[in-house]
């Protein structure tokens, strides 16, 4: 097991943010951390990479026992969300920071020979760097030159530099544009199927986890709701918060079902169907979004596509019958429903 | 003035786009003019004021203090209680400055940094010297080091008393100008220099000293200015006795009220070269610093 987080709490004076939090994160993989604002997803992440200490528990990374390490030593790498880059060093020399240190900490003259032979490592290695990351054109460049989506991969070339055990992003893309942000992700899944260090990421988009990680662990106020593939986590959610929170739902005869899982009909084909009338048609492109009101008060959610719903025959005003899909993701309801995304 | 120069600009409509262009084809070139009409107005309004102020009283004196020609500069500064008050001021000047650039900015870091009760209170005392008129920072001093100090520090009329009084009124101006620069620090900056493994030394040196160096040179500019010019916390508390504890301010007074404003003058030119040579040395040390990584 690669990082491995047992039994960590964390208070902020007399706030919990993380209760005895327990998770194992195996070597070369992709995993977010997902969950609502103010869930402890930093907290955890800073604390794994030593900038904030454990009130209780231990962090192991690679089998090593790091909890007592400061972040000098333990070989992580942190992406910001807002880049934290060095503003008075070009993009080479951001990049080429940790290295500088690893060789000499700046302390040899600069006339040592030893210091020559890194040198011209360390230019070597830099240059492949900004080739990964494809910045190359721009070594010489200050961060405030670069737009934020360049900037980010700087950081994140500077991170991997120094060949860390782990790589840790906070958000790497919640500074950037929807579009960018979906590029910069593809790119970064690709980006991790080239260099294959155990990656942690922390997103509240879930559109985003879903797409690029290998594991998802769903965070919500200091605990794990639940963690699993992204697949797992979607057709077999552990409770009523990691269905909401991944995808919309709707509550149809007391449980929690996706809108896009319930089978609509005008005539009763099922056992169990429960009636009521289309109160709402709303049309978003390819889909279709009707509103149904059941006989017991329930306002249900129905996604379909607009073929569908033409084959359908779904007018507003019309009455319909409603059941889950066979085989459809659902949980019961709990009275209150926990509010979620 | 502030006005003048936030006077919506009226750009001249073909010029601007094209400018634009050149410059972000060669980033690094030298800076290119980017006067507008307003700013051009801003900018005539601010020499004429300048020129008033300052250009044309330097000039006034420094033709006053040439009329005798170099001999004239040379006998004011081959007399050796001039000399002497010359060599004292600037070397005060220099010390304090140095003492101010460290102990400025650790109070500078203490209080943007650090949390502590009090810190409040002693954010507001640092500016008491700005405050004090200085013939009462002065009093202040000698009632503390003075004759009946009841510390049982006897300071006054030593060259300790002409640091302690220089220290006195220059000690907010590294303080207040590095603050405002360290509270826009990003602590994540910090962070990501530390998880790529360096250590406090290193992330001082590298990290931190190049984005407050600007700053510390301002306020070490501030400060030696201050140091050089200073005269009213000095007078009660120095003694003004020649060879030892006249500073320069003191000197050109005396030559003016012998009726000698010619020596005065060129005393006074020869403290202004010497401003200025501190001012651009530390200005280039501070590009090194900030440059460097
Ligand atoms: N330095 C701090 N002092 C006090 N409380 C803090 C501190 N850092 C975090 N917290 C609290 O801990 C909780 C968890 O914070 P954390 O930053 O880990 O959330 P998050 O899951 O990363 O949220 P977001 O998605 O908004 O970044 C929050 O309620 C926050 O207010
Ligand atoms: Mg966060």
């Amino acid at each position: 097991m690669s990082i491995e987080v047992r039994g960590i709490t964390k208070r902020f004076g007399d706030f919990v943010a993380l209760d005895d939090f327990n998770v194992l994160l195996p070597s070369g993989q992709l995993t977010a951390l997902l969950g609502p604002s103010g869930g402890g997803k930093s907290t955890l992440l800073r604390i794994i990479a030593g900038l904030d200490r454990a009130d209780a528990g231990s962090v192991s990374i690679e089998g090593v026992d790091a909890t007592g390490l400061p972040a000098q030593k333990r070989d992580v790498g942190f992406v910001f969300q807002h880049y934290a880059v060095f503003k008075h060093l070009t993009v080479a020399k951001n990049v080429a920071f940790g290295l500088e240190i690893r060789a000499h900490g700046g302390l040899r003259p600069p006339w040592a020979a030893q210091r020559r032979a890194d040198r011209a490592r360390i230019d070597r290695r830099v240059a492949e760097l900004l080739e990964l990351v494809h910045l190359s054109q721009f070594a010489d460049r200050l961060p405030s030159q670069l737009s934020g989506g360049q900037r980010q991969r700087m950081a994140l070339a500077r991170a991997l530099a120094v060949e860390p055990k782990v790589l840790l992003l906070d958000e790497p893309f919640g500074a950037l544009d929807a579009k960018v942000r979906k590029e910069l992700r593809e790119w970064l899944r690709r980006l991790h199927d080239e260099v294959h260090v155990t990656t942690v990421f922390v997103t509240h988009d879930q559109e985003e986890a879903l797409e690029v990680a290998d594991e998802i662990v769903v965070i919500n106020d200091g605990r794990v709701e639940q963690i699993g593939t992204p697949d797992r986590l979607y057709d077999e959610p552990a409770n009523d918060f990691v269905m909401g929170f991944l995808g919309d739902v709707t509550r149809v005869n007391g449980q929690l079902v996706r809108p896009h899982d319930i089978d609509i009909s005008r005539v009763p084909l099922l056992a169990g169907a429960v009636e009521g009338t289309v109160a709402r048609l709303l049309r978003v492109g390819f889909e279709v979004r009707a509103t149904v009101l059941t006989d017991d008060g329930e306002e249900v959610l129905v996604q379909l596509t607009r073929t569908h719903a033409r084959a359908v025959g779904l007018e507003e005003g019309v009455t319909v019958w409603l059941t889950p899909v066979t085989g459809a993701a659902t949980v019961p309801a709990l009275p209150s429903m926990r509010s979620a995304g | 003035m502030t006005s003048v120069l936030t006077a919506p600009a009226v750009e001249p409509p073909a010029a601007s786009p094209r400018g634009r262009r050149r410059a972000r084809r060669s980033p690094r070139s030298a800076p290119r003019s980017t006067l507008t009409r307003g700013s051009a107005l801003g900018l005539g309004i601010a020499m004429v004021w300048f020129s008033l102020l300052v250009l044309i009283p330097l000039t006034a004196v420094v033709a006053t203090a040439g009329e005798g020609g170099w001999d004239r500069y040379l006998s004011v500064l081959r007399n050796d209680q001039t000399w002497a008050a010359v060599t004292l001021t600037v070397g005060q000047a220099l010390l304090v400055t140095a003492l101010n650039v460290v102990v400025g900015t650790v109070i500078a870091w203490v209080l943007v940094r650090d949390r502590f009760w009090g810190k409040a209170a002693l954010d507001v005392v640092i500016d008491v010297p700005f405050a004090l008129p200085t013939i009462v920072a002065g009093l202040v001093l000698l009632s503390l080091y003075g004759p009946n100090s009841p510390l049982g520090v006897h300071w006054a009329f030593t060259e300790h008393a002409v640091t302690l009084a220089l220290a006195f009124v220059t000690l907010p101006f590294v303080v207040r100008t590095v603050q405002p620069v360290l509270e826009e620090l990003e602590v994540d900056v910090e962070e990501a220099a530390a998880s790529l493994g360096a250590r406090r030394g290193t992330i001082l040196r590298r990290i931190l000293l190049p984005s407050l160096a600007p700053a510390i040179a301002a306020g070490a500019a501030l400060s030696f200015a201050r140091a050089i010019s200073e005269y009213g916390s000095l007078v009660l508390l120095s003694g003004n006795r020649p060879y030892e504890t006249e500073v320069v301010s003191v000197r050109v007074l005396t030559f003016i009220e012998n009726g000698n404003t010619a020596s005065a003058a060129a005393l006074a030119s020869v403290m202004l070269a010497i401003a200025l040579v501190v001012i651009v040395a530390l200005d280039l040390v501070q590009r090194r610093v900030a440059r460097r990584g």
